[in-house]
């Protein structure tokens, strides 16, 4: 019997190609300025259109400041990344792609851009040049992150040639405990499994935590499926999923909605689907995680220590530790509590929705960051976001506890705005990857969940949020 | 895309696993709208001791000696030798780019993340997985005196050792024809545009309301 991801797999198949590539039919791509223009440059090099401009939908994100944004392209003072705007702009108005610029109010990260809009939706597959494009996995789409060359593939042809992946179940029993959120169950599930625990797999998360989260737990999830290895994550449909999408400006309405509600419905395994590989945790028992190293996979709780090379299973294994904490400039067996913090980022496609923003600021309401961090930074998600975190007072908490409020972009998640960090510092971020060097030169990301990166905002180190609630 | 039949050329050990994209090309040098110049800053921040950026040319900056690549025996290296989950990470295909453009034909590894992987076989560079004990021992060999020159024959999947031995490994036969032919992968699949079209008419028929789309341009909007 077939999983959700079979079903929408063969409901897109278009056919094989004579090589032996399925045809799999895209409904929605999701543009942005730094993958985008190669392949809007190769189209017209071979005198290709689009083949269906309106299944696309673009904003600039990766690159844009996220302050002075009054001025718009013109308030970009990098010449190289302020070109890959214009040059997206350039590209969507001559092809009559919809886009969403720097001075729309809609304008934000696509991964919170296309759900909030109501882009995203049930059964769909959607592509971008983007790898946290599984995000929108959360809506029971299969969402893929492709390369440059993928995606002038599907602007010239509505499809993507590739073979199917296999099926992966996690399945995510009990409970989340307060204090304790989506961010920390995905963490704890790469640890479990490593980075390239679910490679060429489409994972399915099950079991009752995953139907007990709401749809912007789900898109943290769903968004870090990517760094388990996985192209794509999914969680079935069901009432919160069509909750958070009724009314929403692309959503369908009346008699498409209740169409569109009878496929939607179907959009969920069937209960004797099997599965290739599976894996499981119990959600009771995780604590809020954190990140000792230089890969999602190296991270432990809270309450916990870096690990010892000492301990290691393998050589490979033993040599990545006593690299990684080299370069995070941490000891072996040192408490996570003691580790200092010099920034705190709390933003990006996995946390800067307005749910980790509430529980973000309800950790600080009434309290300082500390005197030892340099800079401890907003950046929502999207201008929507942005608007209505202002108007629910929760920008007044921030900014009285000493943060700086941006306007909305990848920002530090990624560093290639003028945000980030310098050599050596510590960082207590939302985002979703560690990598050496990710948000800044010689810069050491640690990453946590919005209420523990507000938690080490004030304590300038980590501590652990469950005694703060 | 160039034809990939048979290559020689020398082995470079990368001796760590999970070596990510932003490794293989840092972020402040994806700020281009072409699809070359990024060989120069293939793993930047480990080849070189100081922060690089658009601009600032090779003998501008200061090199790290000990990384592997910058080493004088493996000056010219055709095939980089990898650990496990090499490519992991974004799905920048400026990775990709990078390597070519350095002069890397072929990456040899127990295994890669998917995303690169794909973008691999998009751009005639060739990822072979291999398991991981003849891994290490091509790493062996490629660290001892005299390095380690291999050909890499896609026709046969078959990489020949200096001492006449033979390593098999297998590609996926859609991805091994269109790199051996050096084809277009586009083409190949406008080659079924009224099968697309046809598909298109009866899916639309089925779900009406995804007809829409995303929408037009707003010509008010800034």
């Amino acid at each position: 019997m077939p999983t959700l991801y079979d079903k929408i797999w063969a409901d897109h198949l278009v056919g094989e190609r004579e090589d032996g590539h399925c045809l799999l039919y895209i409904d929605l791509q999701l543009l942005h300025e730094v993958t985008s223009p190669q392949a809007f440059a190769g189209l017209a090099q071979a005198g290709r259109e689009l083949w269906r401009k309106e299944a696309n939908l673009a904003t600039p994100d990766h690159n844009v400041p996220t302050d002075n944004r009054a001025a718009g392209i013109d308030g970009i003072d990098d010449p190289v990344a302020r070109e890959q705007v214009v040059v997206l702009d350039d590209n969507c108005r001559r092809h009559g792609v919809r886009q969403f610029g720097m001075l729309d109010v809609r304008q934000g990260i696509v991964h919170v851009m296309g759900p909030e809009q109501g882009a995203t939706q049930p059964g769909m597959t959607i592509v971008c040049g983007d790898s946290h494009t599984s995000t929108h996995g959360a809506f029971g789409a299969l969402a893929q992150g492709v390369g440059t060359s993928e995606v002038e593939h599907v602007m010239a042809t509505q499809c993507l040639a590739q073979s199917k992946a296999r099926n992966m179940a996690v399945r995510v029993s009990g409970k989340l405990p307060a204090g304790v959120y989506a961010k920390d169950l995905a963490l704890a599930l790469i640890g479990r499994i490593g980075t390239a625990g679910a490679t060429r797999h489409t994972i399915e998360y099950l079991g009752e935590a995953v139907r007990g989260l709401s749809m912007e737990g789900r898109m943290t999830l769903c968004n870090l499926s990517i760094e388990a290895g996985a192209r794509a994550g999914l969680v079935a449909v069901d009432d919160t999923t069509l909750d958070y999408l009724e009314g929403r400006p692309l959503a369908p309405s009346g008699s498409e909605w209740q169409a569109a509600e009878a496929y939607w419905r179907r959009m969920v395994s069937d209960p004797d689907a099997e599965f290739d590989s599976s894996a499981s945790l119990d959600a009771s028992a995780l604590t809020p995680q954190v990140t000792w190293g230089t890969s999602p996979e190296m991270v432990t709780g809270v309450e916990d220590a870096t690990p010892n090379p000492r301990r290691a299973t393998d050589s490979t294994e033993a040599d990545g530790i006593e690299r990684a904490l080299a370069y995070m400039g941490l000891a072996a067996d040192q408490p996570i509590a003691h580790i200092r913090l010099d920034r705190v980022f709390i933003g990006s496609c996995t946390n800067a929705r307005l749910e980790d923003l509430r529980v973000a600021a309800s950790i600080v309401a009434g309290k300082r960051v500390a005197s030892s961090v340099k800079q401890a930074l907003v950046v929502p998600g999207s201008g929507l976001v942005k608007q209505a975190a202002e108007a629910e007072g929760l920008a007044d908490i921030f900014t009285a506890a000493g943060f700086e409020w941006r306007a909305p972009g990848c920002s530090m998640c990624l560093a290639m705005n003028p945000d980030k960090l310098l050599p050596g510092e510590h960082c207590a971020s939302t985002s979703n990857r560690n990598f050496e060097g990710r948000q800044g030169h010689g810069g050491r990301t640690h990453l946590v969940s919005p209420a523990m990166a507000a938690a080490a905002a004030v304590a300038g180190h980590f501590v652990d949020v469950r005694d703060w609630l | 895309m160039k034809a990939f039949r048979r290559e020689t050329g020398l082995a470079a050990p990368l001796d760590r696993a999970n070596v990510d994209t932003d490794q293989i090309i840092p972020k402040q040098f994806l700020k281009s709208i072409k699809r070359t110049g990024f060989g120069e800053n293939l793993f930047d921040a480990w080849r070189f001791l100081d922060e690089g950026d658009i601009g600032l040319t090779p003998n501008e900056r200061h090199l790290n000696h000990r990384f592997v690549l910058n080493q004088p025996r493996y000056q010219e290296a055709g095939v980089l030798l990898a650990r496990r989950n090499f490519g992991c990470g974004s799905s920048r295909e400026h990775a990709v780019w990078a390597l070519l453009e350095y002069g890397f034909f072929a990456v040899i590894a127990p295994s890669f993340a998917d995303i690169f992987h794909e973008n691999c076989f998009k751009n005639g560079l060739l990822p072979i997985r291999l398991d991981e004990a003849v891994v290490d021992d091509l790493f062996e060999r490629a660290q001892g005196d005299g390095g380690l020159e291999l050909t890499v024959d896609l026709e046969a999947q078959r990489i020949e050792l200096p001492d006449g031995g033979e390593i098999a490994f297998d590609v996926p036969p859609s991805a091994r024809h269109k790199l051996l032919e050096g084809l277009d992968d586009i083409g190949l699949t406008l080659a079924q545009a009224g099968r697309i079209r046809a598909f298109e008419a009866s899916y639309y028929q089925r779900r009406p309301w995804l007809r829409r789309g995303a929408g037009a341009p707003e010509e008010a909007a800034p």
